[in-house]
């Protein structure tokens, strides 16, 4: 009833989304194809009864019709060699790694507008949870630049996010524009060696000109915050939005406020301890936009949620 | 004292200083350092001797921001300025990756800076790899920056030092960003590395337990081959350790330095001073800052936040300190002092 589905990357995301996406109403995880046959990963996945295959993309592609959405969580490097194969064979894939390739992705931004491309990327962890709030101020008011500032636990970033940091930051700068619809954006990434770990944490600034209204600014904050908590159980403020008048020479131009939001993300432990929210985040926004392009699909097959698709 | 020997050409410096005034000053200038003041200060220390300048807006390249504070002036400007006015001293910046991009240190290298100061938290030396050899592939001499290193034992520290010598790094510092570390400490830091290492090792103090000149001798006994220094100590927190009394103690000590201690105090009085804003006394919360070892940056935003919500720099400080925040997280002074209103309204 359900639409099958598999993961390439049988990493820490890949076996963290293994978990998210057993829970589904509409996904059907079928298969978690890795490279290792010893890796931590596709033992667990055989434990659980799901398909554990060491052959990398190829049982996929042998047999496309069956794996209509693809979760991709290896790295951008690999990725970049497996997307047009995927697009060539008409699946549907949804990008965890850095590549790219299709067009970034917050679920409750602009999911809708990119539910027919065939690669939809999740940007990185900082974006989804930033970009949201960004979106969600650009709507009640312009927002000349944005900034936002991801602290993690030193143990949950992995060594892709460290040899390659600058990717992380110059990838959610742009996203915040991009995406998030200010006019300018940066992003700043901070690791936290503290034991126990602390939570990820996210702070976005968003520049306000003169004549915002602080009180619809604060409502869409709010209102954002319970939409993306939907999906990412453990996203919540820390405090109500603040609003700090001064004079700031931002990028954007010269302003004299600024609203301040102070945000959490605490994992659900499925995988990952929940300190990793970043971790978390990204799985569950993939389950989240998975979901999303499963109901389309059923959609254009003509078949509605209750009596579900074919196979 | 000058001209009589002591800082005489031709005898090789003990240890290669690099002052920071124009770039951990600008912490204390609230980023707002102008092409004029930069001009002013290069030329003067020039003048003096001082072989490297250190100019990059404080919390290092692509630091201007709403979390630490906007530049006044774009800093490629600055070091363009400094490049064009130094006569002798080599120009340097400062780069924290997450913070600033490899895009920046190709533009600094561009404007002419050949020194480019790579600085992660201490325990994080393996987000340097790309930026270090980086400038090393630009032609720079690249140094590895280990901050708050007061957090974690030398043992430890050289761990990570090895990571950055690994990558191609000419030198690794020592970095007292918090000014928390006793003599003793700075003394069993450097040694470790001296010891570990086949490169240079360098010490920076900040001077917030009012040691950072004692400390940074004590490096130069245990081998150091690069101390930091800010003209008037203006730096973070109470500051670093003031250049022109290092090289008036050093020159009293018989330790060359190649720099003209008088020249020095000139470039102090007249250069650095009269731009000097009233801070970087040791006053309560600068000595919360080493007691507690929080980061030296922390404090002039920790001020503006009391301020702002009501509540006591002090308590901020050492909330931040028990937090174990890094360097970087100045958005958590926020964090903190809401939650201090809260409970005082509460």
């Amino acid at each position: 009833m359900k639409v099958p589905c598999a993961i390439v990357g049988s990493g820490n995301i890949g076996t963290d989304l293994m978990y998210k996406l057993r829970r589904s109403p509409v996904l059907d995880l079928v298969l978690m194809a890795g490279i290792d046959p010893a890796s931590d990963g596709l033992r667990r996945a055989r434990e659980l009864g799901i398909e554990a295959a060491d052959r990398g993309i190829e049982p996929i592609l042998e047999d496309p019709a069956s794996f209509p959405i693809v979760f991709e969580a290896t790295s951008a490097w690999v990725h970049r060699q497996n997307a047009p194969r995927f697009e060539e064979a008409g699946i549907r894939v949804v990008d965890l790694t850095p590549a790219k390739i299709g067009p970034l992705v917050v679920p409750p931004v602009n999911l809708d507008v990119h539910l027919g491309a065939p690669n939809v990327n999740l940007i990185t962890c900082g974006g989804q949870a930033t970009v949201p709030i960004v979106a969600a101020v650009a709507r009640v008011a312009p927002v000349p630049y944005a900034e936002i500032v991801s602290t993690v636990a030193s143990r949950s970033a992995g060594p892709g996010t460290r040899q390659n940091i600058d990717e992380f930051t110059k990838t959610t700068s742009s996203a915040l524009a991009e995406v998030g619809g200010a006019a300018t954006g940066k992003a700043i990434m901070v690791l936290n060696p503290a034991e126990p770990p602390i939570l990820m944490r996210n702070t976005v600034f968003c520049a306000l000109g003169d004549g915002y209204d602080a009180e619809a600014v604060a409502g869409a904050i709010v209102a954002m915050v319970d939409e993306v908590a939907a999906y990412v159980p453990g996203y919540r403020l820390k405090a109500e939005p603040v609003f700090e008048r001064d004079s700031y020479t931002t990028p954007g131009g010269t302003v004299s406020a600024r609203v301040v939001v102070l945000l959490e993300v605490e994992g659900a432990g499925d995988y990952f301890p929940p300190y990793a929210g970043n971790l978390d985040i990204m799985t569950a926004s993939a389950v989240r936009v998975g979901e999303s392009l499963a109901r389309e699909l059923w959609r254009a097959a003509g078949l509605s949620e209750r009596n579900g698709a074919r196979r | 004292m000058s001209g009589n020997g002591q800082a005489g050409e031709g005898t090789r410096p003990a240890f290669r200083l690099t002052d920071s005034t124009l770039r951990d000053g600008s912490h204390a200038v609230a980023h707002r350092f102008t092409r004029e003041q930069v001009r002013t200060v290069v030329a003067a220390l020039d003048r003096a001797g001082v072989p490297v300048i250190e100019v990059t807006h404080g919390d290092g390249l692509g630091g201007s921001s709403f979390n630490y504070g906007f530049s006044a002036t774009d800093e490629m400007e600055l070091v363009r300025e400094a490049v064009e006015t130094a006569t002798r001293a080599r120009i340097a910046v400062l780069m924290l990756p997450g913070i600033g991009v490899k895009e920046d240190i190709h533009r600094a290298a561009e404007a002419g800076a050949t020194v480019a100061r790579i600085a992660t938290h201490c325990t994080e030396a393996d987000i340097s790899e790309q930026h270090i050899k980086l400038a090393k592939s630009l032609g720079m001499e690249a140094v590895g920056f280990l901050m708050m290193a007061h957090m974690i034992e030398p043992e430890r520290l050289l761990e990570q030092a090895r990571l950055m010598e690994s990558y191609g790094a000419d030198c690794v510092y020592v970095v007292d960003s918090a000014g928390a570390m006793t003599i003793d400490d700075a003394r069993r830091r450097v040694a470790a590395l001296r010891d570990g290492l086949s490169i240079q090792v360098g010490l920076h103090a900040h001077n917030n337990l009012s040691l950072a000149v004692a400390s940074s001798l004590a490096a130069l006994e245990e081998g150091a081959d690069q101390l930091d220094g800010c003209t008037t100590g203006l730096g973070a927190g109470a500051g670093n350790c003031p250049t022109e009394l290092l090289v008036a103690v050093c020159a009293k000590s018989g330790i060359e330095t190649g720099i003209d201690p008088l020249r020095m105090m000139d470039a102090a009085e007249e250069a650095v001073r009269p731009i000097r804003p009233d801070q970087g006394v040791i006053d309560r919360d600068a000595i919360v800052l080493g007691y507690a070892g929080v980061y030296g940056s922390f404090l002039l935003h920790s001020k503006r936040a009391a301020e702002r919500y009501g509540v006591d720099a002090k308590d901020i400080l050492l909330e931040l300190g028990r937090r174990k925040m890094v360097g970087g997280q100045e958005d958590m002074i926020i964090d903190v002092a809401l939650e201090l209103a809260r409970e005082r309204a509460g």
